[in-house]
């Protein structure tokens, strides 16, 4: 199918085009130079902004604990129901939709890509089976290794080769695409009722600090060559005075940085902000992060922007979650996942007259506009846990519009309004940094090359807006781009119109991004890398509840494939 | 005006027809009433293929005075008067789940049973059936905390499993008995049960004001005796008693009131002795 997007106002910033009026061809799924205009579908974008598919770094969407979530909060499902359609399937869920939803909901807004952050690797398998059934997006998702016990034992006997190998295995066998780390070695010590207190504070039995987990996962990274940085959950998350945490985090792996090649990946960096030392006296750390940020070129950060609305908790750091049930004394699951990490979830309202989420929602704005750069900062609310996903829209317009925030501030905790640092910022953002923060720097830093932007011969995901930036003040008009944002004109995925008008025209399977290593032969359960799978079969046998065998997940168990070869050079003996 | 509804079959699985309701009626006419969606199973109806309705007097009344008159089996229709502000529902003959879900005003009277989660979340206005009542009364949906808020609810027969569970204010009063977990969850708000209960009142309960005028098997061990009480007032009312007068539910920091008739339970007598 060939197509032909005439005269949008294209923004596309990997190609530095800044609202210029072009045409955009599309051929076989692809972006094309030039077709023949006669046999072409036209689309008439004049006065629209063309941009390529949204692309999430960081939504909870899959996986048990995300299906847990669900059967947890039924109340969050009955008042946002989704009937089917001729096309569409039903869902329902406000802060955890059901999987085909989430696919709709997306598209919907013109996002094309979204990376699930956190996969126990036990729990891979229904990570996929839940993503094969998450139509229209492609997809990508996270190993958690920050707590692996092989991890930490290579590590501590700085075994970099072999804990390089094992993570190579790791990422094949469960289908990821990067390394996940939350709160390095806090979640091992949460299986025995404790927690780190810090970055040089000892792991109960494995003698290896968080430091050197972060450091040892961030070579291995580099080793492997893996396309994305280290994706890290800090310790401290929430905790008041965790901002010191998060620069020291970034602080340690300053050395292992090339060039100007980011080395680290700081995600709902809003929740590892937090200034004071107890609930009371809470207030923002954003403006020295982002000091920090704007003067070095390691490191890349997404918001976890807060929305004061009714939303459902989840994460991998089990302590964490027992600091939210014990503030909330609202339900929660607990969950140890045998080896292998923790999780809990929390269902929490973040309330605008609350001192301290007010305070939360403030940050999240401030890193945002604080950091100069916005190649180095991504609009994300750590779905659901800041807010769900589909509130994105409205963080677009008050990163546009100083006046939406100035709205929005007048209505919150005095306390938290009187300390925020907004009123004092000018700063809006342009089309293009909304660009840059939403599609363009998540795909760069993810190292996808066909995603994020419109170049010739790039995957044919684009997003049409129905807002002309000649003509609006997206400043004074932030609810017509808060609209325009929520339901795109058109978004087209693979070559195909799937969204007209805000609503599913057509749906497709999206597919699944997953690093593969060339050197490295593997079929279930066997490898070229006799030592690391020789220490995985005795483990094993003593403490998993499958069997070696089963753990591997094979290509054709998961939906459309797409390997991303990686060449690293190792384990050729 | 008062409009009478009735089904024109038997059902077999359940309707949901939340715009059975003052509100939904006021201002409208009978052709636009027939009109209105329900849902019979996973089937969109509109009301006028499942229900005869028909005026049976028609003069210009406020809305206050509005009432619907349902007559014959209701047992499966559910979410009647959900959401409701003013204005009367009368039926006569059992109801299905739900009925006035979310209430904020006005009446409803069910001459005949009720099924589960009657006014369940609800916040003002009354309800009372004259027959007995399934589990769940005034509890929210599967899942929420919102528990009733306030209105008042009366059962003039039996009540069924978790009555008020996670009632937040209001008053429900059971002239029959209760069965287990009566005031679970508890915030605030009052429960007089005039029969027995089978146990386990007010587990979990952190304030609010339970009295149980007949039998109870036993007291959770998470409530201390307080005191003895000759009589205990429910909206001015005067109920007499002795009553045992309980605290709890401890295991949660609760300061609820818990009081069980001294007459009909004379197994409680050894708490007495915790008071000398």
């Amino acid at each position: 199918m060939t197509l032909l997007i005439k005269n949008g106002i294209v923004y596309d910033p990997l190609n530095g085009v800044d609202g210029e009026v072009m045409d955009i061809c599309v051929e076989n799924g692809r972006i094309v130079e030039k077709i023949d205009e006669h046999n072409a579908q036209i689309i008439d974008a004049s006065k629209m902004i063309v941009m390529p598919g949204g692309v999430d770094i960081h939504t909870h969407v899959a996986g048990a604990e995300v299906n847990s979530g669900r059967l947890l909060r039924p109340e969050d499902h009955v008042h946002d129901v989704e009937p089917k359609t001729s096309i569409t399937r039903s869902g329902v869920g406000h802060s955890v939709p059901s999987t085909f939803t989430t696919g709709y909901r997306y598209a919907r807004m013109g996002y094309t890509m979204i990376c699930n952050p956190s996969m126990p690797p036990l729990e891979a398998r229904h990570t996929h089976e839940e993503l094969e059934d998450t139509p229209i997006v492609d997809k990508a998702t996270f190993p958690l290794l920050g707590d692996w016990w092989f991890v930490l034992e290579y590590l501590r006997d700085s075994l970099i080769k072999e804990c390089a190998e094992h993570v190579a295995w790791m990422m094949v066998a469960t289908k990821g695409y990067a390394i996940k780390i939350v709160n390095p070695g806090g979640l091992e010590a949460w299986g025995f009722g404790r927690n780190v207190r810090d970055l040089d504070d000892l792991v109960p039995n494995f003698n290896i600090t968080p430091r050197e987990i972060v450091r040892g996962l961030c070579m291995v990274n580099k080793i492997l060559n893996l396309p994305h940085t280290i994706h890290v959950h800090t310790n401290r998350l929430g905790q008041p005075g965790n901002y010191i945490t998060t620069i020291k985090t970034m602080e340690c792996v300053e050395d292992l940085a090339e060039s100007s090649k980011p080395a680290i990946h700081i995600t709902h960096c809003q929740f590892s902000a937090f200034k004071g030392d107890s609930w009371q006296n809470v207030r923002s750390g954003a403006e020295e992060i982002a000091k920090y940020v704007n003067r070095h070129t390691h490191v890349t950060l997404d918001m976890g922007q807060v929305i004061f609305t009714d939303t459902t908790t989840m994460t991998a750091d089990g302590p964490w979650q027992y600091t939210l049930y014990e503030l909330s004394g609202n339900k929660w699951v607990n969950h140890d996942v045998e080896v292998e990490t923790s999780s809990g979830i929390v269902p929490f309202r973040y309330r605008r007259k609350n001192y301290v989420h007010a305070t939360m929602w403030s940050i999240g704005l401030e890193l945002a506009l604080l950091i100069e750069d916005p190649w180095k900062i991504y609009l994300t609310t750590d779905h659901p846990n800041g807010g769900p996903f589909t509130s994105y829209p409205r963080i677009v317009s008050w990163l546009m519009s100083g006046r939406a925030r100035a709205r929005t501030l007048k209505r919150i905790n005095e306390k938290a309004r009187a300390r925020s640092l907004l009123p004092s910022i000018d700063r809006e953002y342009t089309f293009y940094e909304i660009a840059t923060v939403t599609r363009a720097g998540q795909a760069k830093a993810l190292g996808l090359k066909n995603k994020g932007h419109l170049g010739v011969g790039a995957d044919a995901d684009i997003a049409i807006y129905n807002i002309n930036p000649k003509e609006i003040d997206p400043s004074k008009d932030y609810k017509t781009i808060r609209k325009a944002f929520s339901r795109a004109a058109y978004t087209i995925k693979d070559g195909e119109i799937v969204v007209k008008n805000g609503e599913i025209v057509k749906t497709l399977s999206g597919k699944t991004y997953w690093i593969n290593f060339e050197s490295l032969s593997l079929e279930r359960g066997s490898s070229n890398c006799s030592r690391v799978v020789a220490d995985l079969k005795r483990r094993f046998r003593e403490y998993w509840t499958v069997e070696f065998e089963n753990y591997f997940i094979p290509e054709s168990y998961i939906g459309p494939s797409t390997p991303v070869s990686i060449k690293m050079g190792m384990c050729k003996e | 005006m008062i409009f009478q509804i009735t089904p024109k079959y038997q059902f077999r699985v359940p309707v949901y027809a939340e715009c059975i309701s003052p509100d939904v009626f006021n201002g409208k006419k009978l052709d636009e009433i027939v009109k209105l969606k329900a849902w019979e199973g996973n089937k969109s109806r509109s009301l006028g293929d499942l229900f005869n309705i028909k005026i049976r007097r028609e003069t210009e009344l406020s809305a206050d005075e509005l009432i619907i008159n349902l007559a014959g089996d209701f047992s499966k229709v559910r979410k009647i008067g959900a959401n409701m502000t003013s204005g009367k529902i009368i039926v006569d003959g059992n109801i299905g789940m739900h009925l006035g879900e979310n209430m904020e005003g006005g009446e409803i009277i069910v001459n005949g049973n009720a099924d589960s989660w009657v006014g369940g979340s609800m916040k003002g206005g009354k309800i009372e059936i004259k027959g007995s009542a399934e589990d769940y009364i005034g509890a929210p949906y599967r899942g929420s905390v919102e528990g009733m808020k306030g209105g008042l609810i009366i059962i003039h027969g039996n009540a069924g499993r978790e009555t008020g569970c996670l009632m937040r204010g209001g008053l429900i009063k059971i002239h029959g008995s209760v069965k287990h977990f009566v005031g679970v969850n508890m915030i605030d708000g009052t429960i007089l049960v005039r029969g027995n209960s089978d146990g386990k009142a007010g587990a979990g309960m952190r304030n609010g004001k339970i009295i149980i005028c007949g039998y109870i098997p036993s007291v959770l061990p998470t409530f201390t005796i307080d005191g003895i009480r000759s009589s205990t007032k429910v909206n001015g009312e005067k109920i007499s008693g002795p009553f045992y007068r309980f605290i709890g539910d401890v295991a949660d920091d609760g300061e609820g009131k818990l009081f069980i008739s001294k007459a009909k339970n004379p197994h409680l007598k050894f708490y007495e002795k915790y008071l000398e």
